[in-house]
């Protein structure tokens, strides 16, 4: 059993002493992290670093831009997938197999092998540095793997309520909106949060599409940041910090909900 | 009811948006990868039409070869951890008090952008100041190695973060599969005198091979286009030591405007880890 315990607290520690350091690395001073040894506690903590990170850095830009790409994106994705899934698992028609499969196949592939015609194609319609090709990009990517959760769950779901309705008279999207969407909200809050995961870590999309300061997202400002001050390793630790303390917290309240999420859409991949 | 459930017009009005932005922001654009590489075009200018030249470029293109084989490294390397991965699940899964709270300190890597990973173990591959040579030093190596920076050290040096970045997630699934094993099996062969090592090798893995045949693909599917942490820590370099498919391409469309070329190494990501894909559900024969 000390065996068990002992291989399990290593890998702990492995996984998440990182985060820790950062941690400790974002309230120092250079002199701090050149002079001492980094696995010291900062003396006094340097809040500042923060502070400066928000302000000086431009990190507040970033922030919510990364905020309302995120939520857009999801809630697009969301409501779209649905309508699909639905289609697929309660709707009569033929080509049902074939959508199906389109949107399977999707999900094999490479995203990087699209990158140059997206980029073409946005840059025709003049949304090259628009934040509307990031939440297109965004909610087209995320559809495949969105709908192959939602798939498992409502073939799980009832189908009697729903032909009671249609019975009763009621149209399809009376149905849709009024019965089914309701009974899907739990699987909606774990594939919302798994999609918030991806679109706020996206690096690519932004990376690629986007060239003025005032539409990157953090993934890519931090990076830009980083990239300016390379030698102030505090202020550095701070920006980090700022950028996954949102899905962290997240992460604290709704932990199980996001294993969920990511063990569904996985095995089903 | 058949008349309310086959409504074409509901019927288009839920698939066609989502079916349309699939069609031209992914398959479109898949087609369209295969037709520039035909191209000699920098992105702005005219493009000039030159048959299979790039592609016949590409198959002569050491750089590409080198960046392929870093590829497939990374995937040999991430099925080889997925014994690791295996055996730290078999423990948690093994009814130990706390396997909860456990499960959910893994997963915390897999929570943060590649970028704040690879910025993150930047400094702690730091040769001076990070973590690893400071505890190298502090054991009494005089020179540890220089990790990012010394090219036969750099490739393996960024295997490192992705192994710790996505261990949570197959943790997870693993033991998501085991404790669905039935624990009939179990105490049969423990009643038959089946020590906890025959149990896990004999009963616990063959039950779950489906779902590590998945995670088999899932991991060379995801080495083959991996890109994010290592653009961002070694932007490929140095040299081309840590260079993969998708920076090779990136680099040549994004970084020297040869979008024909680039194209053409983007088709070769693709029918690359499209084509690997189809061989390893051959070879590992499931139907997923």
């Amino acid at each position: 059993m000390g065996v068990l315990y002992f291989i399990l607290i290593v890998v702990a520690i492995v996984q998440l002493y990182p985060l820790v350091w950062l941690f400790q690395l974002s309230l120092k001073t250079n002199q701090e992290v050149f002079g001492m040894s980094p696995f010291a506690l900062p003396k006094s903590p340097r809040w500042e670093n923060y502070i400066n990170a928000w302000f000086d850095g431009g990190i507040s830009q970033y922030f919510f831009n990364s905020v309302w790409y995120t939520v857009v994106a999801v809630l697009l994705t969301l409501i779209l997938a649905s309508f699909v899934t639905f289609a697929l698992t309660r709707m009569e028609w033929k080509l049902k197999g074939v959508v199906l499969a389109l949107f399977m196949v999707a999900y094999m592939i490479p995203l990087h092998s699209t990158l140059i015609p997206l980029f073409n194609i946005y840059n025709k319609v003049n949304l090259i540095d628009n934040p509307i090709s990031i939440i297109l990009s965004y909610t087209t990517f995320n559809l495949p793997i969105t709908i192959m959760i939602l798939l498992g769950f409502y073939q799980s779901l009832p189908r009697e309520i729903e032909e009671a309705a249609v019975i009763d008279g009621c149209s399809i999207h009376r149905i849709f909106f009024r019965i089914t969407l309701p009974m899907t909200a739990p699987v909606l809050a774990t594939t919302a949060i798994i999609n918030m995961i991806y679109n706020w870590n996206e690096f690519v999309f932004v990376n690629t599409f986007i060239s003025s300061e005032k539409w990157k997202t953090i993934t890519v400002g931090v990076n830009n940041f980083v990239g300016q001050y390379l030698t102030d390793w505090g202020a550095i630790g701070a920006t980090l910090i700022i950028s996954i303390l949102p899905i962290l917290i997240v992460y604290l309240f709704l932990s199980d909900r996001i294993i969920e999420g990511l063990v569904a859409g996985s095995v089903k991949g | 009811m058949k008349n309310v459930m086959s409504n074409k017009v509901a019927i288009a009005l839920y698939v066609l948006p989502s079916l349309l932005l699939v069609l031209f922001l992914i398959y479109i654009p898949i087609a369209l990868t295969g037709y520039y590489g035909l191209m000699d075009w920098d992105g702005v200018g005219q493009m000039k039409f030159i048959g299979l030249e790039n592609y016949k470029e590409l198959i002569h293109d050491k750089l590409f070869w080198e960046s392929t084989w870093h590829s497939v490294l990374l995937a040999l390397f991430s099925v080889l951890s997925l014994v690791g991965y295996l055996i730290v699940s078999l423990v948690l899964a093994s009814k130990i008090k706390g396997a909860n709270v456990f499960r959910k300190i893994y997963i915390i890597p897999m929570l943060m952008s590649s970028v704040a990973i690879a910025q993150l173990w930047i400094k702690i591959f730091d040769p001076m100041n990070g973590l690893i040579n400071s505890l190298f030093m502090m054991l009494g190596v005089e020179d540890p190695p220089l990790w990012l920076a010394d090219p036969n050290m750099a490739l393996y040096s960024v295997f490192v973060p992705i192994v710790w970045q996505y261990a949570g997630f197959y943790i997870i699934i693993i033991y998501a599969a085991l404790i669905n094993v039935p624990q009939e099996l179990i105490e049969a062969a423990r009643i038959d005198g089946a020590n906890a090592f025959q149990i896990a090798y004999k009963i616990k893995v063959p039950l779950i091979s489906g779902v590590l045949k998945v995670l088999i693909i899932l991991a060379v599917v995801g080495s083959l286009k991996y890109f994010d942490l290592i653009y961002v820590m070694t932007g490929g370099g140095p040299g081309h030591a840590t260079e993969v498919m998708a920076s090779y391409m990136y680099k040549e469309a994004f970084g020297k405007f040869n979008f024909g070329y680039g194209s053409a190494v983007g088709f070769g990501l693709l029918v690359i880890s499209m084509g690997t894909t189809w061989v390893i559900q051959k070879l590992l024969n499931t139907n997923k």
